[in-house]
């Protein structure tokens, strides 16, 4: 298992405001959870805890990027995807800022507290806003690097972490796509967290002589259709896998942009029905919701028929 | 022969008195009157309302550069009732931000003058405002930037009774009773009347005062004439007068003033100006703009 995406999120916000002195970061009374506590104790004076209000934040934080600071706003991923959206949209998007929206306890991760605290339409509401960039990491070292690639932009960049210590996936030099088991089958496109259930299995699936391809893909938008395609090329089979509802997510984005660019393939996607989900622990969770190494293997099975 | 308004613009840095900046609002009443009755589209009753706040700021008090309008230490000024964009417009062309001919653009396909304020559109705008209830806490994201970065500059944020309909609103006035930040000034103009009728019939806000005190914020202590320039610049000493923040002001304004049939009447907060309103309109305008260029 690799670090929590949220420790890794908050050491590295707390080591960059040495060499950022533009970074502030803001959280919504939730900072020892979002672990942005750790900027904040290093940095008191850079940090900003505005109690239970996503949408003050938001827009106290798009007030100080005007004046040529770069705030992290922290607060769990429900929330700024929806008592922050009309700020998220009017004041950080349409004006271009530079805020970047940190969503905590992503997807399921905040398993135990049930539906009301899981975030299983953030990527939808985040990706339909112009100007707005969407990363879901798969671990914590692409967590880390989100951050570090959100830093250099000049607009908004939605991260969308994970509670829970997840294994980690193959290292790359940035955040984007990666490719962590070839084959030329099957490609299963994994966003955030599942791609470590994805990577399972295309082992389950080797036992069974299937060679499916799985590639990460952190970034929801701007989309990278090129390695999807290219992969697709090759197997003519696309299964995507994310811990979001189908409508509007990471799926979504994938059928809309090969529909446009006319790339024919069987496909399939995995996420939540047209449902709300529920408590639990997080991989029976998952696991009941599709989210597992199992489903995934069985589905993409199909496909290959 | 009498000074002129024409005579004002033409060195609009200047520090203007009151009689100027009385003479300077009922212009651009006149201006705002033709431009919205031209357009066929916007809102008279609150750009009338906030006339004299604004021009106020823009010819009295804030500390601004018009040929450099991202100048880092200027004041800022975010209009939170966006839907006044006309008034801000009409004071920001005047003052020198962009060309007073391109006010017949507003609300125009590819004009830079938006139905609400585009800051990345119109040198200018301070910040883009529309939705109600944003302006306060934007405001005091830009106060704390000042507070962080040592500079002194200031922050107005005019609001409306729909901004403060907004629970944001309170939320930022909590966060700022909070943080307080030095030269952070919530201006309300509070005209009692908002799009469906007036404030008791839609939300009484009142007792104002007594709540935003309760909130933790210094507010002066006298609500101002808002539509009186004697009263502005006697708002603005108050600002001054000692140093406890974040400050609120309470504007007694009217909205549609300057028309008397407009005046008061929640049906022109974004009536569009027929003919018939508009000859009658501007002839008392026109007369007002006419006893202050006289009193100059």
């Amino acid at each position: 298992m690799s670090m929590a995406m949220r420790d890794a999120f908050g050491s590295k916000l707390a080591e960059l405001g040495a060499t950022h002195p533009e970074l502030v970061v803001l959280d919504a009374d939730v900072s020892s959870s979002t672990k942005s506590a750790l900027f904040g104790k290093a940095f008191p004076d850079r940090f900003y805890n505005v109690g239970v209000a996503e949408g003050n934040m938001v827009d106290i934080a798009a007030g100080l990027a005007t004046c040529g600071y770069h705030p992290v706003v922290n607060a769990f991923s429900i929330f700024l995807a929806l008592k922050g959206t009309d700020q998220i949209r009017n004041t950080v998007c349409y004006n271009n800022l530079p805020v970047i929206i940190a969503g905590a306890y992503g997807g399921l991760s905040d398993s135990f507290d049930g539906a009301s605290h899981q975030a299983i339409t953030d990527i939808a509401i985040m990706r339909a806003l112009p100007n707005m960039q969407v990363i879901v990491p798969g671990d914590a070292a692409q967590a880390q690097q989100a951050l570090e690639y959100a830093l250099t932009q000049k607009g908004p960049v939605f991260i969308r972490l994970n509670r829970n210590p997840m294994p980690d996936l193959p290292s790359a030099s940035e955040i984007g796509t990666v490719c962590s088991v070839e084959g030329s089958d099957i490609t299963i496109a994994a966003n955030g967290i599942t791609a470590s259930y994805a990577n399972k299995a295309a082992s389950l699936l080797a036992k069974e002589g299937i060679k499916a391809e799985v590639l990460s893909v952190p970034v929801v938008k701007p989309l990278d259709v090129e390695s999807l395609k290219k992969s697709v090329s090759k197997t003519g089979a696309l299964l995507c896998v994310e811990e979001h509802v189908l409508m509007g997510g990471f799926a979504s984005a994938v059928s809309e942009a090969f529909m446009k660019q006319g790339i024919s393939c069987r496909f399939d996607a995995i996420g939540i029905e047209d449902t709300f989900t529920e408590s639990g622990p997080y991989e029976p969770l998952l696991a009941k919701y599709g989210i597992s190494a199992e489903n995934i293997a069985m589905r993409a099975k199909n496909l290959c028929k | 022969m009498n000074t002129s308004v024409k005579d004002l613009l033409s060195q609009p840095e200047r520090t203007f008195n009151a009689k100027e900046l009385a003479a300077l609002a009922a212009y651009f009443r006149v201006v705002m009157f033709d431009t919205l009755h031209d357009r066929g589209t916007g809102h008279w009753g609150g750009s009338a309302s906030s006339a004299e706040l604004t021009t106020s700021l823009y010819f009295n008090r804030m500390n601004i550069k018009a040929e450099d309008p991202t100048w880092e230490d200027r004041d800022r000024l975010i209009l939170s009732k966006g839907h006044a964009s006309m008034n801000l417009y009409t004071v920001l062309a005047h003052r020198g931000f962009f060309p007073v001919e391109e006010l017949s653009t507003f609300r125009k396909l590819d004009s830079r003058l938006q139905g609400h304020p585009c800051m990345n559109k119109l040198p200018g705008v301070d910040m883009s405002t529309g939705a109600l209830g944003h302006g306060l806490s934007v405001g005091l994201g830009m106060a704390l930037a000042a507070k962080l970065s040592g500079k002194s500059f200031w922050t107005y944020v005019i609001t409306g009774e729909g901004c403060l309909n907004e629970g944001q609103s309170w939320e930022a006035l909590m966060s700022a009773a909070k943080f307080k930040p030095e030269h952070f000034v919530l201006m309300v103009d509070y005209n009692k009347v908002q799009l469906d009728g007036t404030e008791e019939q839609i939300m009484p806000l009142g007792p104002l005062s007594d709540k935003l005190k309760s909130f933790g914020w210094n507010v002066a202590p006298t609500a101002y004439d808002g539509n009186n320039t004697e009263d502005m610049l006697a708002s603005f000493a108050w600002m001054d007068s000692d140093d406890v923040w974040p400050k609120a002001v309470i504007y007694d304004t009217i909205k549609g003033k300057g028309v008397s049939f407009t005046e008061g009447k929640n049906a022109w907060h974004g009536a569009v100006i027929d003919d018939a309103s508009y000859a009658q309109g501007i002839v008392e305008l026109t007369s007002d703009l006419h006893q202050k260029e006289a009193a100059l």
